[in-house]
Formats: C-alpha cells, structure tokens, sequence
C-alpha cells in the first residue's frame, strides 16, 4: 500500500495539491478573523483536569474531549497487570531479580550487608584501575581524565552516591545491550520483526523520558530498581537500530565467503556477521551508556539512588551551588564512560605472537599487584581507604556569591531581556498559534506532507495531529509546538552560521567537534541548572534551556556536511572563478543542504526532549501535564500525553527526512 | 586437457535465474520460451536464462561477460549461493540443487573454494586466521589448522605476514589471502569471481602468472568470472561469452577468435591479435616432401605470437613437432606474416 500511495503523484500534483490546501488555509483564516468560522472548525474540546492550574482561556472550554483515550489506555492498562497477570511476572523481575543483581553490584562498589558481606573497596583502588585502564586503552591524556574524575567524587564528598550510580549503570548497561543484541538479530533475521518493531522503536525514541517512568512505575512499582528498568527499556532502542544497521551493512560477498567457508547459520552470525558489524555494535554500545548516564537523574523521580537523586533534592531545594557539584561529578562521569568505551571500540587488538607472558599480559598484572597495594596501604593509611567527612572539600558556596553577583550586577540587564523575549516573541507567537482554528493547521500539515511525501506522508502526518486533537490536548500540544518552533528557528540562525564559520578551517573545526561531542554527552538535567541560576523559573528559562541543549545537532551537521563536499567540487568552483560569497551560496549551502536539513531535524528532535524537561522550570505545555500524570501515577493520561509529544516529533521527522531523501537522491548523492 | 572427460565434475542444464520469482514459477510458452508478460507484471528480472555447460576434471572454464551480464549470478547458481529459478546442477554425478543445509555445508567445507571480487576478507580477523577459517569451521584442532594455514601462507608467499590484518595489506596481497583461504580446504572445484578486477594492470597481471602456476601444480577444476577479455584468452582452455544471462558462445579460445558465433562475440574478437591466440598448430600446413625445414623446432600449441620472431628470422619453412616430438607440420613465413600484419596482407593481395 505504501508503494502504491507514493508511485500515483508526480511533483507538480504534488505542489498543485498542497497550494490548493493553502489557500483553503488562508480562507479559514479570513473566515475567523470575520467571526464566520463555525465553532466546530476552530475549537477542539479539551481534556478536563481537576486540580488543573490553567491560566484563565484554558479552563473556559471545560467540557470533555472527543475520545477518552486516557481512560481508554488506563482500563487497558490495568487489564494487563491485573487481570492477566502481567504484573505478577514485572513485580518478580523487578523485586526478585533486578534487586538482587543490583544487591551484587552494589555490594561490590559500596561494601554493606546486602550481598556477600565484603567491605567497601578502597577510593585509591578504584583510582590504579581507572588510571591504568585509561593508559593501556589511550594514553596518559585519558589516564589523567579518568584519574581526576574518581578524584573529583572522593574529595567533594560524593563518593557514595557515584558508586550507587556507577552500579546502577553496571546493572543496566549489559542487560540493555543484550536486549538490544537479541531484538537488532531478530529484526535482521525476520523482516516482518523489522517491519513491526521500527514504529515502535520511533515512538519509543521521541516518547518523552517521563512518559515512560509512569507505566515502569504501575508495573514495577517505585524503587531504586524501578529506576534501573526505566534505564534499561529507554537505552535499548539505539542499541537494536544500530545492531540492525551494521549487520546490513556487512557486504554479501562477506556473507558469500562465510558461506562458501562452510558455515552453518550459528556460524555465520557470531563469526562473520557480528564480528563485521563490530563498528557499529560499538557505537551502540556507547550510545547505551550514553543513554543510561542520562536517565541518572530522570530515573531518581521514581526513586533511583545516586547522584541523580541527590541532584533532584539539591535542586528542589534550590541549592543550586550543591547542584553544580554534583552536576559537575554526573558530567565528569559521562565523559569518562564515553571516553572510555569509545577508546575501548577503537581500540586496535594486537595479535602479535611469541610475546613473554608478562608483557603480553602487562597492564592486567600491573593492575592486580596495584590492586593489592592500594588494599594493603589503606590498612595502614585510613585515608586511602576512605576520605572523612570533615576533609570534604566543596566549592558550593562559592557558586552562591556567582550568582548573587550575577542577579546584583546583570540582574536589571537580564531582566530586560527576558522581558522583551516573552512579551515581544513568545507570547504573540503563542497566541497567533493558539489563534489558528486547529482545522487549519491539520489542513497546513497534511498540506506539507502532500508537498513532500505524496498521499502516504500526508496521512501519516494527518493521522498523527488527529489522534492528539481527539485526545483533547490540542492546546497544550500547540504551545509545545510554538517553543520547539521558536527554540529551533533560534537554533538554526545562531548554530548554522556558526557551523560554517567553524567548518572554513581545520583546527576550528576539529575544536568545535570536540566541543559538540563533549556537550552530548551532558545528561539532559544538567542544562537547566545555568538557566535558572540566570534567569529563575519562566518560560523564558525554559526556552533557553531548550536552546543550548538542542543548538549542538544544528552546529555539528552543518559542520560535517559543509567538510564532506567532495574536495574536486572545490576545485572546480574555483576553476570557475567563484569569490568567497558565491562559493559560499553556489557550493556550500545547497550541497549539503539534506545533510544539514537532518541536523535540523535532530535538533527538533532534542528540542522536543528538553522542552518537556523544561516543564520542571514552569512552562504550561504538555511537559507540565506529563509531570502531573507522573505525580499522580495516571497511567493513562501518562501515556497518552508522551503519545502527543512523539507524534508532535515523529510528524516533523517524517516531513524533514522525507524532504532530505529526495533531495539527496536529486542531488545524486544516494 | 581439452580431451573431452567421462563424466563433467560440474555439469548444469537449462539453468535459469529470474530475480523476483521464486522457484517453480518461471512459466514456458509452447516454444519453450518464458512469458515475458508475466515478468513485467512480476517486476522481475532474468539474470540467467537457459545456460547449459559442462567442466570437466582439471579445466579451466572462464566465463567472459560484461557488467550485468549474469555472470555473477551463474557462478553463484553453480555454488548454490543463489537458488537457481529453474534447471539443473550436478556437482560429480550428484544433484547440487536437491542437497539439504547439512549437505551443502558439508560440500563448501571440503569440496569447493571461492574467490571474491573485493576480496571478503574478514576485516576482524589476521591472515592467518582468514585462511584457516574454513578449517575452523569445519571443527579442525588448532595446532593443525594453523599449520596448514601456514603451507597456504607459503603457497601464496605471503611469509611473514601471517599476524597482519587485511587493511595491512595491499590490494594484491590481500587477494592472495582470498586465494590462500579458498583453496586452505584443499577443494576439488575452485570458483573464482573477478578475481583481479579490483587490481592495477601491472599487480594483475602478476596475480595471473601467479595463478598458471598455482594452477601447473595443483590442477583443479576451475570456473574463472572475468570481464576483461584478455584475462581470459591468457587463462583458458574454453571461454563461455555471456550475453544478457545468455552463453553466447563457447569453445576454445582459437574456435571462438576465428569463427565468432554471433555478432556479440564478434565485437569481441575483432580488435583481439590473432598471434596471441593462435596457435602453430592452427596454421601449420602439411610438409611437401622436398622441403628443407630449420634446424630447430617449434611446438604444435606455442602461440604463433611467441614464435614469431624465431620463424621470421629462418630463410625456411620451420617445423612443428608434438608432445612427443614427433613432426606433424611445418610452418611457412607467409602464413606467420598474414596473421601478425592481416590488414597489410589484404591490400597486397588486391
């Protein structure tokens, strides 16, 4: 069906069509703006909530909306848990096996009674193992990284919590990978697993994170383990895309030659196929940890312990300068574990024969007797062992007098600005939003994917702003809308000119990758923290946050694509006598428009995670009501609103990658 | 080695491959042709249609076909990596197609080796456990496996280079770990799929010596896929040109150079120097008793090509001898001449 729906249209019915959508756009429009607009083309009924905290327009349409799918999802729900029994095998898993799993990990990192009763190891043990793990998979540089970072949690008294979150990473990681192993085979093997698991996976990647916690918590019930399923579930999905992709990627005459060796099919999988798809199953394993790092502090609101947790306390409390210790301790270890494995994955084995066992196995022997020694002295020194509470050093106060100082000195400045923002800006681009009769801005986005997909595009798009003007969110879906639309339109004037001035040369290049690279992995969370030190708790924060977060895909594409235009494309531009300006607008831009376009996209994308993270900074979008459901454990309003927002993402994806595939395939670039 | 052998190591019948249908669904008219109609609906593609051919023990069958002309596809319908759509496949006597999983991997594992174009060779593993992967596949213990990867190392004079990785190796090199690997089961029946098309001409045309004598010492039974023409007049003993998934013609190389079936296998030989593929033997005529002949011989299978120079500087007709040294004709300067200058010879004449 999918073939036959894009086959029928060429590009001209395709831009007839949507131009004729337009204009009934416009006519919508001029209608309203003439009060005659029938009510049921302009106002959708809205979801109702009892304890709602809506400003005043919101609550005047108070009736309820055209399907119920909250309590739809709700009895479904409960359905499954209780009267087949789901929730007797989650309950099992969770408190019986992941419990005790972490119990073991936990054990080891933090010493205690909980599993085999060993005593907690010293910090310096931890600290030879970094050290030597950083040198033998790098260099010294890394060495020192890793090194400083284990220093960092000692020293600042934070030891305890980033052992609980390294074991919970320790506990999560490999499970996540493995599920993401098994299924990426799965969907290889059988394309009807394919074809069954990607809208899933979709749904699942743009689902915002506490979408997810509210079924995890109805199944799992709330714990330190609960955490680490919610973990597990959200890191899989890159895991099983990017298994797949390697797999594929494996070229058929590898496939032939395993073949013609006399494989069976176990045989081809574990020693041809996976071990050539090694790339990518790398990155995904990188990715995962990646992921997990960022649920730290997500995980912690349904009760994961670590420095997530004690960071959400610091930060309701509003002990910001606490917050950037820890923040800065959770930074530290994303960078290390990312830095780590990726060294990890790149790093070349060395086969060489006939080495001495002593050097061949040098690092591991070097690691043990170090090992020892550390247990050893800190027998002798207690402060190896452990450093005492009373030589914890912290610099949280001084981050106060920054603060202080800022709102004294820039305070009026700032202030200024915000003003300007929200009430020039923000708020007519929200009430001209908000305005829009919701027919027209179904008949607008099913008039785009007409424009850029043919009939199945619009559809799809259409069916996906249908199912949210049904649910009843369609307000708060648009102002969703407006700040990603703002935040992206903010990200692309300020990250796109800064990714061409980055990209005209190599070392500004190769830094302002780095820099990218190093702010990924920063777990969502902690983008908030400078914003509200700056700009306290408004939708303006919230916006900034979103920005800062999703201006890295916007600078880092367009720094790739401008440095992967093939360098005889160059040459020829300037045979042909091109000044700096046309080079520029003739080559650079259009070139890699696609593969810019899709760092657009990316950046919606983060925009739309943060946005709902930055509900925590007071917005009133659908974020807000998705932290409601998430307090009041409402499964099914949960889940429906995380639909909203992943259709809201998936609606824009679909548009843009769609748009960058036939512009890609015109451009002849495959 | 051209003699015609008792029974065909490898002998397919009326083999067709269509892409997008699936076996026992190619339909024949009356005439025993496909119904074309039927593929368009299908969105189908014929990559080989109706091809019959027989290898003997120890030939060399190249087969010679421009990009796209199913020649890939055949050399994988004959090692079953691809499930043929309709016809017929005997590897010594015994039906290729009809053979369960275990079989076939019991075949690849002691019967068959290949070689790739781009070599495939596995990107996580040293030579030497490239080449000794088919034998660990068949469950070999390891101090035996690495010594008879290491005769293959030898046979291939890759020594030394045992503990490198492929992207260590040059191009050459690297098919010489592709050939060391096919042929470390010690097969009976050797594919071996452009081989060095992925090559330079100078490190071709070394891997091509390199080959005669691998295969002066080892004798299998070979179907060689090239598109370069050259490659296969130097190599053969038949050639089979393919044509749109057809065999469009195939003999000796002498047969198909000097009487091209079709117009297609004509383009071909055209522009070929007939010295090269000629042979004394082909153009030798009948000693008249009175002549006197040279003192020194040629033999009746040397290229007319490599012998020219000898025959040319000779006041008098030389003669031919056989495998036995036995005279069976003598060669005369003219007919050396007509061959190497055919244009000139023409004018003359008229």
């Amino acid at each position: 069906m999918k073939i036959l729906l894009n086959k029928g249209l060429s590009k001209q019915r395709r831009t007839q069509g949507f131009l004729v959508l337009v204009a009934l756009v416009a006519v919508l429009l001029l209608c309203k703006y003439f009060n005659l607009l029938p009510e049921f083309l302009d106002e959708l009924p809205l979801h109702t909530e009892k304890s709602s905290i809506d400003v005043g327009y919101l609550e005047e349409a108070s009736y309820d909306e055209l399907v119920p799918v909250g309590a739809i999802l709700d009895s479904a729900f409960y359905f499954l848990r209780d009267d087949l029994g789901v929730g007797i095998v989650t309950r099992f898993l969770s408190y019986d096996i992941l419990k005790n799993l972490i119990n073991i990990f936990d054990n080891i990192l933090l010493g205690g009674s909980k599993g085999f009763g060993f005593g907690s190891p010293p910090w310096t043990t931890l600290l030879v193992i970094v050290l030597i793990l950083g040198y033998a998979l790098k260099g010294w540089r890394l060495a020192l990284l890793s090194g400083g970072a284990v220093c960092y949690f000692a020293i600042f008294g934070l030891w305890q919590y980033a052992m609980e979150t390294l074991s919970l990473l320790v506990a999560a990681v490999p499970v996540s990978i493995l599920i993401g192993l098994v299924l990426g085979i799965l969907c290889y093997r059988k394309k009807s697993v394919e074809t069954m698991l990607m809208p899933i996976l979709n749904v699942a990647q743009t689902m915002p994170h506490f979408a997810y916690l509210i079924p995890v918590v109805v199944f799992f019930g709330v714990g330190h383990q609960t955490g680490v399923i919610a973990t597990i579930i959200f890191a899989a999905p890159p895991m099983v895309r990017l298994t797949l992709l390697g797999l594929q990627k494996v070229p058929p005459e590898i496939l032939d030659a395993g073949k013609m060796s006399g494989c069976s099919n176990g045989q081809l999988m574990f020693r041809v196929q996976l071990p050539s798809a090694r790339n990518e199953i790398m990155l995904g394993i990188n990715q995962v940890i990646m992921q997990c790092l960022a649920m730290v502090v997500i995980a912690a609101f349904i009760g994961a312990n670590g420095l997530g947790q004690r960071f959400l306390h610091k930060l309701i409390s509003l002990k910001l300068g606490e917050c950037v210790e820890i923040g800065f301790a959770i930074v530290l270890l994303a960078i290390v574990l990312d830095r780590l494995s990726r060294a990890w994955a790149e790093k070349k084995r060395d086969y060489t024969a006939n080495l001495p066992f002593y050097r061949r196995y040098k690092y591991p022997i070097l690691m043990v007797v170090l090992v020892a020694l550390t247990y050893i002295l800190s027998g002798y020194f207690p402060i190896l062992d452990k450093i005492p509470r009373d030589l914890d050093v912290t610099y949280a106060k001084g981050w106060w007098y920054l603060t202080d100082w800022v709102v004294i000195n820039w305070g009026s400045s700032l202030k200024g600005l915000r003003y300007f923002v929200i009430v020039d800006l923000l708020t007519p681009l929200r009430d001209a939003l908000l305005y829009m009769p919701f027919s027209s801005v179904l008949l607008l986005v099913g008039g785009l994917g007409l424009l850029l997909g043919g009939y199945y595009s619009a559809l799809l798009t259409l069916g996906f702003l249908v199912f949210i003007a049904l649910a009843g969110w369609w307000d708060r879906a648009m102002i969703t809308a407006y700040m990603v639309l703002f935040a992206t339109f903010i990200c692309i004037i300020v990250g796109i000119p800064l990714g061409i001035w980055s990209a005209m040369n190599e070392r500004r290049a190769r830094a302002a990758l780095f820099w990218c690279d190093t702010f990924q992995t920063f777990p969502s969370f902690i983008y908030i923290l400078p914003v509200i030190m700056l700009f306290q708790v408004n939708d303006f924060a919230a916006i900034m946050a979103v920005i800062v977060y999703a201006i890295i895909p916007s600078v880092r594409y367009t720094i790739e694509g401008l440095r992967n235009i093939p360098p005889e494309l160059h040459e020829a531009v300037t045979m042909a006598g091109c000044n700096k300006r046309q080079r520029l607008f003739q080559l650079q831009l259009p070139v890699p428009l696609p593969h810019i376009m899709l760092g657009v996209n990316q950046t919606i994308m983060f925009a739309f995670s943060m946005v709902i993270i930055a509900a925590f900074v007071g917005t009133i979008d659908l974020g807000q009501s998705i932290f409601k459901a998430l307090s009041e454990t409402a499964i099914g309003k949960g889940v429906t609103l995380g639909l909203c927002v992943s259709f809201l993402a998936l609606t824009v994806d679909h548009l843009i990658t769609r748009w960058a595939r036939e512009r890609r395939q015109s451009l002849g670039l495959g | 080695m051209n003699s015609a052998p008792s029974q065909p190591v490898i002998r397919c019948q009326s083999l067709y491959k269509v892409f997008g249908l699936s076996p026992g669904q190619l339909q024949f008219d009356n005439n025993g042709l496909i119904d074309r109609s039927f593929l368009d609906r299908k969105d189908a593609v014929i990559a080989v249609h109706n091809v019959s051919l027989d290898v003997g023990a120890g030939e060399l069958l190249v087969v010679m076909g421009l990009s796209g002309s199913g020649k890939s596809t055949l050399i994988r319908c004959l090692s079953r990596l691809i499930e043929p759509t309709s016809g017929t496949v005997e590897i010594e006597g015994s039906d290729l197609l009809a053979m369960s999983e275990k079989k076939l991997i019991e075949l690849r594992r002691n019967k068959m080796g290949m070689v790739f174009q781009n070599f495939a060779l596995l990107p996580h593993r040293t030579v030497l456990e490239n080449i000794a992967f088919p034998l660990q596949m068949r469950g070999m213990k390891r101090a035996k496996y690495v010594e008879n990867a290491m005769k293959m190392i030898a046979l291939v004079g890759l020594d030394g280079k045992e503990n490198s990785f492929p992207r260590e190796l040059s191009g050459g090199q690297q098919q010489r770990v592709g050939i060391a690997r096919s042929l470390a089961v010690e097969p009976d029946i050797w594919f071996l799929d452009e081989p060095f098309s992925a090559l330079d001409p100078l490190i071709r045309k070394e891997m091509q010596d390199e080959f005669l004598r691998l295969q002066s010492m080892l004798k299998k039974t070979i179907v060689f896929i090239t598109h370069d023409f050259d490659e296969a007049l130097r190599l053969a003993d038949r050639i089979a040109i393919m044509y749109h998934g057809n065999i469009e013609q195939i003999g000796s190389p002498e047969d198909i150079v000097l009487n091209p079936a079709t117009d297609y296998v004509r383009k071909f030989t055209g522009d070929v120097p007939r010295e090269k593929v000629l042979t004394a033997g082909s153009v030798m005529d009948a000693r008249k008793s009175e002549e006197e002949l040279a003192s020194r011989s040629v033999r009746i299978n040397d290229r007319v090509g490599a012998i020219a120079e000898y025959v040319l500087g000779q006041p008098i007709p030389v003669p031919v001898v056989d495998m036995h040294d036995q005279l069976v004709g003598v060669l005369h300067q003219t007919k050396v001449l007509q061959i190497l200058f055919p244009d000139k010879d023409t004018k003359t004449d008229s």
